[in-house]
């Protein structure tokens, strides 16, 4: 027989047992606070919930897969039109752009100045958007095996996402330029104007903060990572001016823009891996001006960051010049 | 309880958090309700010496890692709930459901509003009494959730 069940029972002592949690709970929040150790073992706890993240982006993946399965035939051939003439445009775009490139080039070599790098990149998939609404995050399908890594730039293809701020193995997490907690150092792309843009927590909307009364900023205007603050490369769109607001009795305006990149619409992305000025801690004399002689390299040259014959010879040139005399 | 009953508990606490965490569009987002506590509090009351607050604990941990939270405060926001619900499982079982679903939409309503104070802790964020709505929705969504849940559970003969 099956002993009388009693009508009321607790589990072991739950007041006992939500004070243990609480204090587990404060103490991981204040150690993900102060130390970096917990980060790491985060970025691996994250590894192991990566089967749920890809469980539940099954569904939007079948609802994709199957709208491009029944989809008549009339309508892919009008996708595939407006792609041809996408594609169309956009080769011409890289025509003009190569001529221009060229003559950038040759005109930076007249003036003597260092050449940008181009920004070697890899292409991510979105793998889901944030659940939180009070957050704009998304999650991407590349992670640590990638070589993705903690602060690095991401596009779409018409501007700046956001930045990464977790890794895990197999994915990583991305901050985008609309959370509240987000700011970017941009300039004006037609008079090099410096601003900070920080994001509002709303998808369309940003703050184009401590904006001089005087100021040369109009509607419109295209506002490029201005690459101040060494984490975004420079020359990136990020968003364009919507409103301007000017009020005579106060020194600062109030300027809101719309960012061009569409994190709504976009499932590929770009992680860039900008260039790094390489470390010149601990070295002096030659060897320091060497590493900064070889900065900025080229990104095919792989062994980057370190000393080449040529920079060498020429730093140890430059400090023989300066001693002689 | 035999194994077979542990593993039904948590298989549908983990199907809740898989829709928890369900990709929804942007705008639908602060419609979603609070499946994974209303989930949980409904095996809090159902077999409360079987589930409590350490399953909160837990899987709140795994929200937080999905979410990208700060670590544990899904986790204190979930055990807490499970406390409460620990608490007043006696005086729940013996209101009507409808009482029950106002009942939950207060629990609800608290574990969320700490969750709100949490995040200000950690960072700027847009405040609006939007956060309340997964409430309103879990607690709309109790009678049936309750009902279908107790048949299950009866037929399954766990607890």
């Amino acid at each position: 027989m099956r002993p009388i069940k009693p009508l009321f029972s607790y589990g072991p002592m739950p007041t006992y047992r939500i004070l243990l949690c609480a204090v587990l709970a404060f103490g991981l929040m204040f150690a993900e606070h102060r130390f970096s150790a917990v980060e790491a073992a985060r970025s691996h706890l994250t590894s192991v919930v990566a089967p749920i993240q890809w469980l539940v982006s099954l569904p939007s993946e079948g609802m994709r897969w199957g709208a491009m399965a029944v989809s008549d035939k009339q309508s892919l051939i009008d996708e595939n039109q407006r792609l041809r003439e996408q594609l169309l445009t956009l080769s011409n775009r890289v025509q003009r752009m190569a001529s221009l490139t060229a003559e950038n080039v040759h005109l930076r070599e007249l003036l003597n100045a260092p050449n940008p790098d181009d920004v070697p990149y890899i292409t991510a998939e979105l793998l889901s958007l944030d659940s939180d609404p009070f957050t704009q995050q998304i999650v991407i399908n590349r992670g640590r095996r990638d070589g993705a890594y903690i602060g690095q730039p991401v596009m779409d293809a018409s501007g700046l996402i956001g930045q990464v701020v977790s890794v895990s193995a197999y994915t990583s997490r991305v901050l985008m330029v609309a959370d509240a907690n987000h700011a970017v150092p941009v300039e004006i792309n037609r008079n090099g104007l410096r601003f900070i843009v920080q994001g509002t927590g709303q998808l369309d909307t940003l703050d184009v903060t401590s904006v001089p009364a005087t100021a040369d900023i109009r509607e419109g205007d295209l506002l490029v990572t201005s690459g101040l603050g060494g984490r975004f490369p420079r020359g990136y769109p990020v968003a364009r001016v919507t409103t301007v607001q000017r009020e005579s009795s106060q020194a600062f305006m109030e300027v809101a823009a719309e960012p061009v990149a569409q994190p709504e619409r976009s499932r590929y992305f770009l992680l860039l891996f900008p260039p790094t000025p390489p470390s010149t801690e601990g070295l002096d004399g030659a060897e320091r001006i060497a590493r900064q002689v070889v900065w900025p390299g080229d990104p095919a040259h792989p062994n980057k960051g370190q000393i080449s014959e040529a920079g060498l010879t020429a730093a140890l040139k430059v400090q023989e010049g300066s001693e002689s005399p | 309880m035999t194994i077979f009953g542990y593993l039904f508990v948590w298989f549908t606490l983990l199907l809740a958090l898989c829709l928890q965490v369900m990709p929804l569009p942007d705008a639908w987002l602060v419609w979603r309700p609070d499946w994974l506590g209303i989930l949980l509090a409904y095996w809090c009351v159902a077999i409360p010496q079987r589930v409590g607050v350490i399953h909160g604990f837990v899987l709140g941990l795994m929200l937080d890692l999905i979410e990208g939270a700060p670590l544990g405060q899904n986790a204190l926001t979930l055990s807490l709930l499970a406390y409460l619900f620990l608490l007043l499982y006696q005086r729940f079982r013996v209101y009507s459901i409808w009482q029950q679903a106002v009942l939950v939409f207060v629990l609800l309503g608290i574990a969320q509003l700490l969750e709100q104070w949490l995040r200000t802790i950690f960072g700027p964020v847009s405040v609006s009494l939007e956060f309340l709505i997964p409430a309103l929705i879990g607690a709309a969504l109790w009678p049936w959730l309750f009902t279908m849940m107790q048949v299950l559970r009866r037929r399954l003969g766990i607890g």
